[in-house]
């Protein structure tokens, strides 16, 4: 990371290279104890992308066992440590901290005008605490990895598993502190650090998207820790809670896991639906339509999301009466999603679109998040639900969601924000390939597995029957389409940090008080407060000649 | 105090009031919002556990245990007392006296702690209640009784831990009036978890 960070020997060296926050001061220590909420985020980009290695890797052996109907690549114990380990370094480790702890952090400061987040330390601490969490992680792994699904349901994970249940939920209990300290800086930090002149709704929706992120993340991230605390407690000292021969419930633990789990994947959502936000009104050159309508429904997603959860458990046990209700507001939370969608695409309407990197993963991300979506409608139906829960459809309604909606997003945004964050450009040619490449093989891999799960084909498997085999190879083809644009990315991504060409402060013609600072910008990202006059996104629209 | 509202109102425009706190104040308040969803989270758990358990025991009799609990209670209260008091001496200034204000809240704190485990002794060894198990049947009895509490009793241990840090710096000349005063939130939120606890393990335990 240092090497690459430092003055590239071949660039041309201007008179005077500006000073800015990359080459302000070198060395491990000026990164490793850094206050800079820049710095941070790069500490959390390579952290998070080697977790997204990690967890690809698992995901590889996944895809390779389904290639055949028999479990003959790996044992069925093994196969599920690969999937449980691919799931929980996926989810706890990359996904939920992603955007907010690299884009959020780098950007939310510099977009309301500020020096830095309203706690440099705690923000440091929290990739600390990370990186513990992390290493636990690792240390899990290593050691006979774990394999009860990421969702360590009791009473498997309680008392029957013989993996490594307690590491796994040390860590993640762990990285969840680092989850709800960075949500606690930034509500602070909105609230208390906006330049003058930059009222709420002036805010850029990226801004809205984590401030209703980081109230999940500081409301809910505690439940799951106590939900941690009482299975660790249970597995390891024989605390009963969810052992029915000692007077517990299972279904408590699931309870329990999803008031978190729930929320937790608007955790994963909300901030990549921020950052299409700002995508959209840029490429289309347009001014958001619905501001108001964006900002609140990412409020109201954040409030049902804690109020739908029971919709996991639909074949659990629990009462059918507050299986219905739980289905009721399920289809309630569809609500501020679409609303979502038809504001992005009314922006589009007669916008000027520019077919750029960015955009093209903003168009890749309405379309998956609309599948994964609706699809989410179908299983939330108590009766669809008992013959789909389970199956290979709900994995696809996931993956759309989080692959399709949220990765494209933190890729979209990476890739508009990264000229800012190095202050070089990447080959745009390169760049729309390897979207395409992503889009194409996330489809293949994943539209498979809903009419596996429709035909029922039950997840976490490491078998099964020969009539599903062609949409499984179709899907594990697709996988490896879809690793190879991964991997592009990361390639051209790391050339351009030493070889891209130099990037002027706004690339883009973008609006936002972060394309007023200098790229890379400064240090204290502003020589002067900035003081702001306009409303957000005060496109002047193109006329068309 | 007009012409603060309106400086108020016109940073309103970006930045400060209508929350008009300090940040790390601020942050403490969403802190406690965030603990506080640990402990509910906790104590909804017992009440589903013990709504489902038609056989669940009330054993603690009036005295010791409620007398005991009781007189906890009243130390914990006694507690948040002093430490308004710290705040207020802090609010003018007065360092020394924030100082001894803060150790009596610590001597309170501390007394809950060992009061609480000469309860947990009492129950352990007297009443042979473990978190496994426990003379009147139900085993989740002893497991929520000994895990809420136990939580509580971390939450209190590390508030005391950190009113010393407090005190040693307040002696120091370190630390301002509002770092005074969000260790004070800290600490009434401890208290004030204990008022839930202390009603829904003990009072609605009490042998009938
Ligand atoms: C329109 C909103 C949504 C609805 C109505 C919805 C509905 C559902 C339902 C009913 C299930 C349970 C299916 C079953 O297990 O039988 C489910 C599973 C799941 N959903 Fe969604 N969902 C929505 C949005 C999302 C979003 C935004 C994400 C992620 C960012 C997501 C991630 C997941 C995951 C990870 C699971 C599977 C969990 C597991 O069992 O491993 N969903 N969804
Ligand atoms: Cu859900």
């Amino acid at each position: 990371m240092n090497a690459a960070l430092a003055p590239p020997p071949s660039a041309p060296t201007p008179s005077e290279t500006p000073t800015h926050y990359l080459n302000a001061s070198y060395g491990f220590r000026s990164w490793l104890l850094t206050l800079d909420h820049k710095r941070i985020a790069l500490l959390y980009l390579a952290s998070i992308t080697l977790f997204f290695f990690i967890g690809g890797f698992y995901a590889v052996l996944v895809r390779l066992e389904l290639v055949t109907p028999a479990g003959d690549l790996m044992s069925a114990e093994n196969y599920n440590t690969a999937f449980t380990l691919h799931g929980v370094v996926m989810i706890f480790f990359f996904l939920i901290p992603s955007i907010p702890a690299v884009l959020g952090n780098f950007l939310i400061p510099i977009m309301i005008g500020a020096r830095d987040l309203a706690f440099p330390k705690l923000n440091l601490l929290s990739w600390y605490i990370y990186m513990v969490g992390g290493m636990v992680a690792a240390y899990a792994l290593f050691t006979g990895g774990v394999d009860t699904g990421w969702t360590l349901y009791a009473p498997y994970s309680s008392t029957y598993s013989n993996s490594n249940v307690t590491a796994t939920a040390i860590a993640a209990f762990i990285t969840g502190f680092s989850s709800i300290l960075t949500g606690l800086n930034f509500v602070v930090t909105i609230h208390k650090m906006r330049a003058p002149g930059l009222t709420w709704f002036r805010l850029p929706l990226f801004v809205w998207a984590h401030y209703a992120t980081s109230v999940i993340q500081v409301l809910g991230t505690p439940v799951l820790a106590i939900t941690l605390v009482l299975l660790i407690l249970e597995r390891s000292f024989g605390f009963g809670f969810f052992d029915p021969a000692r007077g517990g419930d299972p279904v408590l633990f699931q309870h329990l896991f999803w008031f978190y789990s729930h929320p937790a994947v608007y955790i994963m959502i909300l901030p990549s639906m921020g950052v299409i936000s700002e995508l959209v009104t840029c490429f289309s050159r347009k001014k958001v339509f619905g501001y108001g309508f964006i900002a609140m429904s990412s409020v109201a997603i954040a409030v049902l999301g804690f109020l739908v959860w029971g919709h996991h458990m639909f074949v659990s046990g629990q009462s059918v009466y507050a299986g219905m209700v739980f289905s009721i507001l399920s289809f309630m939370v569809g609500i501020p999603s679409a609303i979502k969608v038809f504001n992005w695409t009314a922006t589009m309407y007669k916008g000027s679109i520019s077919y750029s990197t960015p955009m093209i993963y903003a168009f890749g991300f309405i379309g998956l998040f609309t599948i994964g979506g609706l699809t989410g409608l179908f299983l939330a139906n108590l009766g669809l639900d008992i013959h789909l829960h389970d199956t290979y459809f709900v994995v696809a309604h996931f993956h759309y969601i989080m692959v399709g909606g949220a990765v494209m997003g933190y890729l979209g945004g990476i890739h508009y924000w990264w000229p800012k964050m190095t202050g070089r450009l990447y080959p745009e040619g390169w760049a729309r390939f390897s979207a395409l490449v992503l889009f194409v093989g996330f489809n293949l891999t994943f539209f498979p597995q809903f009419l596996l799960g429709y035909m029922g084909m039950p997840r976490r498997y490491h078998a099964y029957p020969e009539e599903f085999q062609v949409l499984n190879v179709m899907s594990s083809a697709g996988a490896s389409i879809l690793g190879v644009g991964y991997l592009i990315p990361m390639i051209y991504l790391f050339w351009s940090m030493r070889y891209g060409r130099l990037a002027p402060e706004n690339p883009w013609g973008a609006k936002g008080l972060e394309w007023t600072t200098p790229s890379p910008p400064t240090t204290f990202n502003f020589d002067e407060t900035p003081v702001v006059t306009e409303e957000a996104y005060e496109y002047v629209k193109e006329e068309k000649h | 105090m007009a012409s603060d509202a309106k400086t108020a109102t016109s940073l309103w425009s970006g930045g400060g009031s209508p929350y008009a706190i300090g940040s790390k104040k601020f942050g403490m308040w969403l802190f406690i919002v965030s603990d506080m969803l640990t402990f509910t989270a906790l104590l909804v758990a017992y009440t589903y556990l013990r709504m489902s358990t038609a056989t669940w025991p009330t054993p603690f009799a009036f005295s010791p245990s409620i007398i005991f609990s009781t007189v906890m209670t009243l130390v914990l209260l006694s507690s948040s007392l002093t430490m308004v008091m710290a705040v207020h001496s802090m609010s003018h200034g007065d360092r020394g006296k924030t100082v001894k204000w803060i150790l009596a809240t610590m001597v309170f704190g501390s007394a809950f702690v060992i009061l609480h485990m000469m309860e947990w002794m009492h129950l352990i060894r007297d009443e042979k209640v473990t978190p496994f198990s426990n003379p009147w049947g139900e085993p989740l009895f002893g497991a929520t009784f000994f895990g809420i509490t136990g939580l509580h009793m971390t939450h209190v241990t590390i508030g005391v831990i950190y009113l010393g840090i407090i005190a040693a710096g307040v002696g120091r000349g370190k630390f301002t009036y509002e770092d005074v005063e969000v260790s004070g939130l800290y600490w009434h939120f401890v208290d004030l978890v204990w008022m839930f606890v202390f009603p829904l393990i003990y009072l609605m335990s009490v042998k009938m």
